[in-house]
């Protein structure tokens, strides 16, 4: 019964994953991890679900707030970096290498 | 109707870490509200204090022996003796590193401004009490480290580490001088950290979904009821392995350290590659052991491929580095390698597996505090415009400047393992537990064990050849005519030096005063 939402919450994980390593905006990059930690949630919810117990529920909130402060801390950076830079494409940061 | 039950805090047990906490919130209300010329006068004792009495917390509760015997907090937090050693650790280590960062010139006036715009110049005009927003966030770090290796559930172990971990993408990003370097760095670490705690969390879930809790010790006992190995189980562990060898540095997770290494302002570096190593390894042991000791049989292979993997990478990758911070990332991960070498030899009888913990725990503290050490000296050699980050800069340095060449030198030496020196009985510790480990395993871990323990003396031997390399270019080359000027040392910088010096030369003749400690901590192991 609940395997659908699983397999929906593996997808959006894998496209996320897949966004962080190919995709070149920052933002884009960004945006990707929050759909993995979206899928985070929906594996929590659902495994709640089957196990019979509220905890996962509970973590999806937690989740929730981390990312919610992931996104404030995350976007100050990108932010900064565009400023400077006036790009937010990760291939252009590529003065640390070897 | 049901009611919610209260849950039961043990405030006195986590004393340590809401005075941290505490400290950092009253840390971002000075910053709210105090005017900008007093705020750097009461952030420094602020933290400084803050730290201070964690860590006198801390020591009352070894020297009362009221080491709680189960997990407080509704089972969320356990407060063992490894996990004081780890705290008393990180306290220490953070001092010291707050020392560094209270010297002026290492963090940008405004963070905010575009460099080279008119807006940075004006901030620099406006001078000292500009960046005194790195007090709270290095103790809302240092409160994560305190919590990440302590977690006894994965949730609070998750919260921990992005606790410790968001307010240093934030560091990195700060330094005054390469502010290019610096906002490069913060943002490659941002998205590598952000991508890794997501695999962390989807390996939570999956393992959630296996066991029904999240608890360390729950998932051990769901492990103990299974008979055949659940594909979900596999999935959930391979991804917590992902996030939590990202945290350590371990190979091939590795690329973030030299890069953020580099990038970051130097006493910021400083404190990750001190505290966030120790911290991170502790959560590792404490998910290997806890939550997963009933799986060794599968983790073992994998750890052991990738300490062998980490060492070798680590030493050899630092031979061709030309910037110092970046050599001495290598040289981190290279240590991470050593250090899950120690994880490796954790299994059998609780004596045996006690010995293993003590070899970890002392490795830690004496590579922490030498790590501290070498990038306060990297701090004082200075070009005109920054540090001397070139290693061809550092050439002659032991003729200008013979105390502080020879200084590093010593370092680098503990950092080698040449005798005499704390690293030598570190690396002998975790060798001597990993070989003892797999003979008395019997079957073939024995060999197992010792072929990891000769790849780990072979990567020594590499490792030793870059630090000796860096010894002879200071000592036996030509300075050049317009080499770096030496910086006049601040008292915080001096105490640093001295005290990364005193535990280096001390524990390198005495081991026995760090190693008791250590012995103490590690002999009541985990709460399981």
């Amino acid at each position: 019964m609940t395997t659908h939402y699983l397999v929906l919450s593996a997808l959006l994980f894998g496209i996320g994953a897949v966004g962080v390593l190919i995709r070149r905006n920052a933002i884009v990059v960004f945006m990707c991890v929050e759909l993995m930690l979206n899928a985070c949630n929906l594996a929590f919810v659902t495994f709640s679900r089957q196990v019979g117990n509220l905890e996962g529920q509970i973590i999806a909130f937690f989740v929730m707030v981390v990312a919610a402060a992931e996104v404030v801390v995350g976007l100050a950076i990108i932010v900064t970096i565009f400023r400077t830079r006036r790009s937010a494409s990760v291939d252009d940061a590529n003065l640390l290498k070897y | 109707m049901n009611s919610i039950p209260a849950p039961t805090i043990e405030y006195g047990t986590l004393a340590p870490l809401l005075v941290v906490f505490g400290a950092a919130i009253i840390g971002v209300l000075v910053e709210a509200f105090a005017p900008r010329y007093l705020r750097k006068a009461i952030h420094v004792p602020l933290t400084l204090l803050s730290l201070i009495g964690a860590f006198a917390l801390v020591l009352v509760q070894v020297l009362r022996g009221d080491v709680p015997t189960s997990a407080v907090a509704m089972g969320a937090v356990a407060v063992d003796g490894p996990a004081l050693f780890i705290w008393g650790v990180i306290l220490i280590l953070s001092f010291v590193c707050v020392l560094l960062i209270n010297d002026e010139g290492h963090f940008v006036a405004s963070a905010a401004a575009v460099p080279g715009s008119a807006d940075e110049e004006e901030a620099e005009a406006a001078g000292a009490g500009g960046h005194t927003e790195v007090y709270p966030l290095v103790l809302f770090a240092v409160g994560g480290m305190l919590l990440f290796p302590a977690a006894h559930d994965l949730l609070t172990m998750f919260v921990g580490l992005e606790v410790m971990s968001l307010p240093l993408y934030l560091l990195c990003g700060l330094a005054r001088r390469r502010r290019l370097l610096s906002q490069e760095a913060s943002m490659k670490y941002f998205l590598l950290g952000a991508f890794s705690s997501a695999f962390f969390l989807y390996g939570t879930a999956m393992v959630y979904g296996f066991a029904g809790t999240v608890s360390l010790p729950g998932i051990n006992a769901a492990l103990a009821k299974s008979t055949a190995l659940d594909p979900i189980l596999m999935l959930g562990l391979a991804l917590l392995g992902v996030g939590l060898m990202f945290k350590v540095g371990a190979a091939p997770f590795q690329a973030w350290k030299p890069d953020v290494y580099q990038g970051a302002p130097t006493p910021i570096t400083a404190l990750m590659a001190s505290g966030t190593l120790v911290a991170a390894v502790g959560a590792v042991l404490r998910v290997l052991w806890v939550g997963l000791g009933n799986l060794d049989w599968n983790w073992r292979p994998v750890i052991w491929g990738v300490a062998a993997l980490t060492m070798i990478v680590g030493s050899i990758l630092a031979i061709t580095q030309t910037d110092i911070k970046r050599m001495l990332a290598y040289s981190s991960i290279a240590h991470a390698g050593f250090l899950l070498v120690g994880v490796m030899a954790t299994f059998g009888t609780a004596a045996q597996n006690a010995v293993s913990l003590k070899a970890i725990l002392f490795y830690l503290a004496v590579y922490g505090i030498t790590t501290v050490g070498v990038f306060a000296v990297v701090t004082l050699v200075r070009d005109p415009g920054g540090e001397a980050w070139h290693l061809s800069r550092w050439a002659g340095l032991g003729k200008r400047s013979p105390v502080l060449a020879g200084t590093f030198a010593f370092f680098l030496l503990a950092f080698a393992g040449i005798p005499l020196t704390s690293g030598f009985f570190g690396k002998y510790a975790i060798f001597a537990a990993a070989l003892d480990s797999g003979t008395q395993a019997g079957d073939s871990m024995g060999g197992w064990m010792a072929g990891l323990v000769v790849l780990g003396v072979v990567a020594s031997a590499i490792a030793a050849f870059f630090y000796v390399r860096v010894i002879v270019l200071m000592f036996f080359s030509e300075p050049a005519a317009d080499g770096p000027a030496i910086a006049v040392p601040s008292m915080g910088t001096v105490a640093v030096i001295a005290v990364s010096l005193l535990v280096t030369v001390g524990v390198g003749l005495y081991p026995e005063s760090v190693l008791g400690i250590a012995n103490d901590a590690a002999r009541s192991l985990f709460i399981r």
